[in-house]
């Protein structure tokens, strides 16, 4: 069986829960062969979770010269990997760093790329939702190896536990790749939430919060049911919570089992971010707002009130 | 400075977005078509950086005829000249055929930046600041939310978005900037712009002109394809229930009973 390269997502080692989906739907067609990009002594976090979502091989490349420059250098090595490797495919997740590297590999092999797959079937036909998820197509690349850039929550992960077989990468970045250079990293804001696209529930504020304090209403829910928040982007522009949490058009895509919209009206650059979520769920104000055309449940009424009721029930359904 | 800005016609966000039926590529006929809106943002940081620095801005465009529409509104903005690569061969290119294009079509200007945005809201790859920085072989500074240019060092700095903050990422120029929507407050023309756009350098390239190989752009050279394409499955509304005062306890109910909670 042919190797499927999947390109580890991690934050400093510690890997994301969309790399043993990648690993899982690797396995579906081929034999999955993990890419740990990352500064050194990093990998070390991430090889027992590798091993345990059934990674065959890990490609371990270590350095400075990756984790510290945007964009080149991942692609320069994964590129090489594809030469020697000849795999059936390249997966990587839909993440903003990530599919900037997956374009420049394809541009670098001269493959088909595609982005934000749902599905991907074992002859390699995926599925995207287009327009905001308004049109389902299915595609397919045509020339080289295909580089497909998949969603989380696209795939169940499964544990297959596996002894991987480590290969080293010499690591030989060219000057060129290292042009943009990375000279700080600033946190601004560590909520200890979920991951915003990875989440399996998302509570968002929107517009009919009126104030950035009282993004609070949405963070205690949120809290409750160890969700992620998010925001629509009438708040971002706003200023009431921070552009990263932006769920639309220009913002995130999230499509998790349960999605929470606070006071947002659902206007279509909200819907494009989040309408493949399993079930939505609306509170606002505004009977005609369009969010309760395509809830599942819509509750008319102050989220002043609500939510906080919410908040408590759900607290005291856990306690008892 | 020498600055190029990307911007690319889309049908107007509010329109009801579908594929050909014949080609599978982006109905631009059955719509209204406008500036990507994330372009806008674009525009105005390159003006700005001409506006801090002098310099001027160059945007080019890949789209048919009628994307002029789209370059007369950024030579409205401000922009001093522009380049439209048109021709019937380019219809239906992917992002890397459109990206390589786009890269002949500006290694040609020499520019110093090279600005895109952060995604077209057609096609929403949010790639082409990485194919464009590829396929130059120049820094890619993209997802910035802040630019700083600083002409004597010879350098740009940006914040780029981070999932929890940011990163402070530096080059020498030239460079590809890619900029997010909260960087700026995109102007709006001014009669006096939209009067003086009439006038400016506006400079027309078929594929052949640009040097392009016909069997590389296209559909004829895109590396992937639509196999089928069909509206999604309509999502219908559910309960809608007013608050008499439980709605909190309500909305609980339902999660409960959907084992959600």
């Amino acid at each position: 069986m042919a190797e499927v390269l999947v390109l580890v997502e991690h934050a400093d080692g510690e890997p994301k829960k969309v790399t043993a989906e990648l690993l899982t739907l690797a396995r579906s067609f081929g034999e999955p062969a993990a890419v740990f990009l990352g500064a050194p002594g990093t990998y070390a976090k991430a090889k027992d979770y590798l091993a345990q979502f059934g990674a065959a091989k890990v490609y371990v490349a270590e350095s400075d010269d990756i984790a510290g420059y945007i964009g080149g250098p991942a692609a320069e090595v994964i590129a090489q990997l594809v030469g020697e490797a000849a795999p059936a495919a390249v997966l990587v997740a839909a993440t903003s760093d990530s599919r900037e590297v997956a374009a420049r590999v394809a541009a670098k092999i001269d493959s088909g790329l595609i982005w934000d797959a749902t599905a991907l079937t074992p002859d390699l036909v995926a599925t995207q939702g287009i327009f905001g998820g308004s049109t389902i197509v299915t595609s397919k690349v045509t020339r080289g190896v295909p580089v497909v850039v998949v969603r989380p929550n696209a795939t169940a992960p499964e544990a297959a536990p596996s002894t991987p077989a480590e290969q080293v990468v010499d690591v030989a970045i060219s000057d060129t790749a290292k042009g943009a250079k990375i000279v700080d990293r600033v946190v601004e804001a560590k909520s200890g939430r979920p991951d915003l696209t990875e989440a399996q529930v998302v509570v968002s504020g929107g517009r009919g919060l009126g104030a950035a304090e009282h993004f609070a209403l949405v963070e205690k829910l949120a809290d409750t049911l160890g969700a992620a928040v998010g925001a629509s982007r009438a708040a971002t522009d706003a200023g009431w919570y921070p552009h990263q949490n932006q769920v639309g058009q220009t913002g995130k895509t999230v499509s998790p089992q349960l999605y929470i919209a606070v006071g947002i009206s659902g206007a279509i650059q909200h819907r494009a971010g989040m309408q493949t979520s399993k079930t939505i769920v609306a509170v606002n104000k505004d009977p005609e707002a369009p969010i309760f055309e395509f809830a599942d449940y819509g509750l008319v009424g102050d989220l002043f009130n609500v939510v906080p009721q919410l908040t408590s029930e759900i607290e005291a359904r856990k306690a008892g | 400075m020498n600055i190029v800005v990307t911007v690319k016609q889309v049908p107007d966000t509010w329109a009801e977005k579908k594929l050909d039926a014949a080609d599978k590529t982006v109905d631009r006929q059955s719509v209204d078509n406008v500036m990507n809106e994330m372009d806008e943002y674009g525009v105005e940081e390159a003006l700005k950086i001409k506006e801090a620095h002098g310099g001027e801005v160059t945007v080019v465009t890949m789209g048919p005829a009628k994307a002029v529409e789209t370059i007369r509104k950024a030579l409205s903005m401000g922009a001093d000249k522009a380049v439209h690569l048109t021709d019937d061969s380019l219809h239906g290119s992917d992002a890397l055929a459109t990206s390589a294009a786009l890269a002949k079509v500006i290694s040609t200007l020499s520019p110093d930046i090279v600005i895109t945005s952060s995604e077209a809201s057609d096609a929403r790859g949010g790639v082409i600041g990485a194919l464009l920085s590829e396929r130059l072989g120049l820094p890619q500074l993209t997802q910035a939310r802040k630019v700083t240019v600083d002409p004597g060092a010879g350098t740009v700095q940006i914040e780029r978005l981070a999932d929890n903050g940011y990163a402070l990422v530096e080059a020498s120029l030239p460079v590809v900037v890619g900029v997010v929507e909260k960087i700026n407050q995109p102007r709006y023309p001014s009669f006096k712009g939209i009067m003086a756009a009439k006038k400016k350098p506006l400079t027309t390239l078929s594929a052949a002109d640009a040097g392009l190989d016909a069997a590389s752009v296209g559909l004829a050279g895109a590396a992937s394809t639509v196999v089928t394409s069909e509206p999604a499955p309509p999502r219908s509304s559910g309960t809608i229930v007013k608050d008499e005062g439980d709605g909190g306890t309500k909305v609980a109910e339902f999660l409960s009973a959907q084992k959600l909670i």
